[in-house]
């Protein structure tokens, strides 16, 4: 019997369950690592040669290299393991957050000072808006 | 014997923690944040308690992939502020309170919830900001803290029903402790944010609302309700939100005792991403 996953129909969330922390180890660990100074400074000097010691996919890479942050959590990364990505780059979780909504920084900013995004229409994928 | 005089429930946001360390509390975007503390940090000066049990999520800085543990205790003599990235926030160490905790292990472990044990971890803004919050910018912590921590970073985390329960037990096991201390438990974390993909910067006012109120007075009902709730109305991170229940299961109303007096009830939007939500509640 297969497991019950009632919230992939949630729109705009991955929800980061067994299957995808099993898919994102490495990547995730990789993030891990940068919460030492010394391996923020070596990863700095030479991103791909740092990602290159970790067994990743490709993909995964490539994704961090672009600091595309979607695609890293399609394919298994978790926000709070790649804040350490932003925390290396100086980027705070806000900055980080609103890169992944297609919004401009400042967009995203004010959308939150107005009370932020509404969930009339955000519950379910396909749901009119 | 021990008791648990009150609970505090509030939001621990990181952003929250950067504000007071940088000198920042007085702008116009954090000044009504803090001021909805004020009345805490009065409150706690006249409470003292003698130790906190403090009721956190940790945000991949102790706990990598390596090790994923649904419930900790931590033990220990001391903890230091994690760096998480952007080095240590400039805060006290805390200091714990390894016999209490030890008992409350042995007492839940045999009241059937299997806690794992720490006796060494970093503490990061998942416990250090609610401390910041409650009792200010302060040279020393005025009491010890004992950290439990809860995963609600990998999915599925706890139930809302399994953490009540939890709640009891370790209400249970505080009020058989043999020394005369007055105990407070808090549940941290929340209230709706989402920091991952498109959905992010979803925000619920009125879901919120209906959490703080059924929190106060229906709280076997709301811990019945389902993760997919909390994660469709309160965004994926307001997951965190069933910590808020530990807390809530040990009140005495729950345990056969007296309503609580609501002390204190505060909502703002926003503080970075998050929805901030603080309650006081104290036991009769």
């Amino acid at each position: 019997m297969s497991l019950d996953k009632p919230y992939t129909d949630v729109p705009g969330t991955t929800i980061f369950d067994a299957d995808m922390s099993r898919m994102g180890y490495h990547l995730n660990q990789f993030c891990m690592s940068l919460m030492k100074a010394e391996n923020r400074a070596r990863f700095k000097a030479n991103e791909r040669a740092y990602l290159d010691e970790w067994p990743m996919t490709e993909e995964q890479k490539q994704a961090v290299l672009d600091r595309d942050l979607n695609r890293c959590i399609a394919l298994g990364g978790n926000i709070y393991f790649l804040a350490k990505i932003g925390a290396t780059d100086g980027k705070s979780f806000q900055q980080m957050a609103g890169s992944m909504t297609g919004m401009s920084e400042e967009q995203y900013r004010d959308m939150m000072v107005k009370g932020g995004r509404s969930i009339e229409g955000n519950r379910y994928t396909g749901e009119k808006k | 014997m021990a008791h648990i005089s009150a609970s505090v429930y509030t939001s621990h946001v990181p952003a929250i923690g950067a504000a007071l360390d940088l000198g920042k509390t007085g702008e116009d975007y954090w000044k009504p944040v803090f001021q909805g503390y004020d009345f805490a940090k009065q409150w706690e000066k006249e409470q003292k308690p003698d130790v906190v049990f403090l009721v956190f999520n940790d945000h991949a800085t102790a706990f990598s992939l390596e090790m994923i543990p649904t419930f900790a205790i931590g033990t220990a003599a001391e903890y230091q502020p994690a760096d998480e990235g952007w080095g240590p926030r400039p805060v006290p160490k805390v200091i714990g309170h390894p016999r209490l905790a030890a008992h409350i292990a042995q007492s839940v472990i045999q009241d059937d919830f299997d806690l794992t044990i720490v006796n060494k971890m970093d503490v990061d803004h998942g416990l250090t900001v609610p401390l910041s919050l409650v009792f200010g910018q302060v040279d020393a912590w005025p009491c010890p803290i004992i950290p439990f921590a809860v995963n609600v970073v990998q999915y599925p985390v706890p139930s809302g029903r399994r953490c009540f329960m939890l709640g009891k037990a370790i209400r249970k096991a505080i009020e058989s402790y043999d020394e005369p201390l007055n105990v407070q438990i808090w549940g941290t974390g929340g209230m709706s944010h989402q920091l991952q993909g498109p959905r992010a910067g979803l925000i619920n006012r009125e879901w919120d609302n209906m959490f703080l109120d059924k929190l106060i007075s229906d709280p076997e009902g709301l811990s019945k309700v389902p993760h997919i709730e909390y994660v469709r109305e309160a965004g994926s991170e307001g997951i965190e939100l069933v910590m808020w229940l530990i807390a809530r299961g040990a009140m005495s109303d729950v345990n056969g005792g007296k309503t609580p007096t609501v002390r204190h009830r505060f909502y703002h939007v926003p503080a970075s991403n998050t929805a901030v939500g603080h309650l006081i509640l104290e036991n009769n």
